[in-house]
């Protein structure tokens, strides 16, 4: 392989395999948002996810069962913080602020003993059979829960266009006087999607301790939970434009690395930059004055 | 019984800053008979049990802890930042200590170096390389060990057991102390094969993932063999590799249970040793060192055990170099020898062992290794 065929090999490994947790994590927020509500937790839902996933596949022995557990304690941070959101003139951003610290504290308190051990990671499926090049091979090396990430934002956006459910959603995030108009019970439907949300950011911390990098440990996530906040309205609030910005935000984040490798040394802390980098640029070819925000919910507390 | 109980209490409660009850016992405590008692500060800057650069300073910490009448306060993921003085501080002014060692680089200046001129009394000691008499407060003071050398041992072995001549490293930032370990692990290498190049990435930061599982792949991507790294908790970098089939060098503490098959050796710090000088001094109320250091013979630093992947004739080089550093006076870096800019970093007939100052302001690499600072 020459070094041009090196960065791209990394860059679509890094499409496949950095992209996940912010996958998850923006799939999660999508959902949260689409029901107007705002959840700036997830960062801490991704942190005690990890930590949750790690400690049960170590204490347990089956990952799957971690990936389940992370499911699990996000689904109930985000339940708190849809509960506490329910009560009159409690701001969001405000709450989420306060979910994420509480998260991360959860995470370093109880994970303390977990740092050192080393946990059974989830198994990848190896979908570069075809190619003699073991690099290619090792980037093809798919996780499961890629997969199911990407199952999920297709499945969502059928859900938001064409689902019962997903419509009604809808309506709670869009106006809440229809949703009460149409008899719909739009605490419960927040509180739900919030939860599901925060679920959906739990299996990204998973990702992170389970699969890739695959240990715990307290800078594990630096910060990706709020970048994947960041990428849904770089996303427009659409599922599948969610799966496409952590695809590019993970292929971006591979170029720092691989160009170092292959001998392209200067400059690397502005090639570590590139994903935001990226990111501002496609924001300022798309966004006009005007329609700024477009696809934004119409309930979400900063819209108002 | 009290003792014991003063350091875990205070990790519990530290973080929300509650001190108060904690000053009263630590007042009443001191009764016991022979040794002077000495409150002992560490600050860490990533968790303690990390595989690696913290782990290695609380393994030390851990070994004077028994020591009678030596108190262990210990506080973990303290940032660089003002955040360290608040630690410094409340451990003096709230526990009673009167050594601190803030070990992590970006402590030093000027986070320490304030805290040592408000707080004259107290002995502030910082691993690195950084203080000056000239410019540094006297009260302050640096100590270090020469890693280096176990990196030069690494390169060996690595050298040994590469098949596609071509070394990885992945560093976190291009400050002395690491380029010290790359340029040796590079010429430890070359003094095998002058063949071998050393690629070095820098991930940014002292502990980033997710960067340096990328950089691992990224290195094996580009047909190195061998990985050894200087970041903080080698943890992800040594299971990445031992993931794809490539042999590690340690660095920091023994990884050899997160690689059984690939890790070959390591270069790992032996704090125990520097503690106890320091706690020792502290209590006989001897005036203590401002400028540590010491390397393998002086037991600051040790080797980990080879692993199976070590070839006989690797061990029996590796064996005999380290035989001649334990003699003293072993220079890696002697003249003429260029940078892997082609320009000459240090002129015919000089030679810098590991005590030479001038290595610790090192800026380059050498030749042979693939990167660049910025």
């Amino acid at each position: 392989m020459n070094s041009v065929e090196t960065v791209l090999v990394a860059m679509l490994a890094g499409a496949l395999r950095v992209s996940t947790p912010f996958l998850f994590v923006s799939l999660g927020e999508c959902l949260t948002e689409r029901a107007g509500r705002i959840n700036l937790g997830n960062e801490g839902v991704l942190v005690l996810g990890a930590m949750v996933a790690y400690a049960t596949s170590y204490l347990t022995g089956n990952p799957w069962l971690g990936v389940l557990a992370a499911a699990g304690a996000g689904a109930a941070l985000g339940g708190l913080h849809g509960l506490v959101c329910a009560l009159t003139r409690v701001n969001d951003v405000a709450m989420g602020i306060a979910i994420l610290l509480a998260g991360n504290g959860i995470a370093f308190f109880f994970g303390k003993p977990f740092v050192q051990p080393s946990a059974p990671g989830l198994p990848g499926i190896p979908f570069g059979g075809w190619s003699s090049v073991p690099q290619v091979q090792s980037a093809l090396t798919v996780s499961p829960l890629f997969l199911v990430g990407v199952a999920t934002a297709f499945g969502m956006a059928w859900m938001f266009r064409a689902a019962r459910l997903g419509l009604r959603l809808r309506i709670v995030g869009d106006s809440a006087d229809a949703a009460r108009a149409l008899g719909l019970n739009i605490n419960r439907t927040r509180l739900l999607a919030t939860m599901a949300g925060s679920g959906l950011a739990g299996v990204g911390g998973a990702f992170l301790s389970l699969v890739y990098p695959g240990s715990w440990n307290e800078s594990l996530s630096s910060g990706q939970g709020l970048m994947a906040v960041a990428l849904v309205v770089f996303a427009r609030w659409n599922p599948v434009g969610c799966l496409g910005a952590s695809m590019l935000f993970g292929a971006a984040g591979a170029l720092g690395p691989s160009l170092q490798a292959v001998g392209v040394t200067s400059y690397y802390y502005l090639f570590y930059a590139a994903p935001f980098v990226l990111t501002l640029a496609v924001l300022v070819a798309t966004v006009r004055p005007g329609r700024a925000v477009r696809g934004m919910p119409g309930e979400l507390s900063i819209a108002r | 019984m009290t003792d014991a109980r003063v350091p875990t209490r205070r990790r519990v409660v530290g973080g929300l800053g509650v001190g108060a009850a904690l000053l009263a016992s630590g007042r009443v405590l001191p009764a016991r008979a022979a040794p002077k008692p000495v409150t002992i500060g560490f600050i860490y800057v990533g968790p303690r049990d990390d595989y690696g650069y913290n782990q290695a300073h609380a393994e030390g910490a851990a070994a004077i802890k028994s020591m009678p009448g030596i108190t262990i306060l210990e506080e973990e993921r303290v940032a660089e930042t003002d955040d360290v003085v608040k630690t410094m501080q409340s451990m003096i002014k709230l526990d009673d200590a009167t050594l601190l060692f803030p070990t992590s680089f970006g402590y030093f200046d000027p986070y320490m170096l304030r805290v040592a001129a408000q707080e004259t009394g107290v002995q502030l000691r910082h691993c690195g390389g950084l203080w000056d008499k000239t410019k540094h407060p006297m009260n302050a003071g640096s100590y270090f060990g020469y890693i280096g050398m176990g990196q030069y041992l690494n390169g060996i072995v690595a050298a040994h057991a590469s098949k596609s001549k071509k070394l990885g490293f992945v560093a976190a930032k291009p400050i002395p102390q690491v380029l010290i370990n790359v340029n040796s692990f590079a010429m430890g290498a070359r003094s095998v094969d002058p063949s071998i190049t050393t690629t070095v990435v820098f991930t940014g930061d002292w502990s980033m993932p997710v960067k340096e599982a990328e950089a691992t792949n990224a290195l094996i991507d580009g047909g190195a063999d061998v990985i050894t790294c200087h970041v903080d908790g080698p943890k992800v970098v040594v299971q990445t590799a031992e993931g794809r089939g490539a042999y590690t060098c340690g660095y920091h503490a023994n990884q050899s249970a997160l690689a059984p098959k690939g890790y070959l050796t390591g270069a790992e710090w032996n704090w125990a040793e520097v503690y106890k000088m320091y706690a020792t001094k502290m209590q006989a109320g001897e005036k203590l060192p401002n400028f540590t250091r010491g390397g393998l013979a002086d037991g600051f630093i040790k080797m980990s055990p080879y692993g199976p992947a070590v070839s006989e004739a690797a061990r029996k080089r590796a064996d005999a170099v380290k035989a001649e550093i334990m003699k003293g006076g072993f220079a890696v870096f002697k003249g003429p020898l260029l940078d892997n800019t082609g320009k000459q970093v240090i002129a015919g007939g000089a030679a810098y062992p590991e005590t030479a100052i001038e290595i610790e302001s090192m800026n380059w690499l050498v030749e042979g290794v693939k990167g660049s600072l910025a």
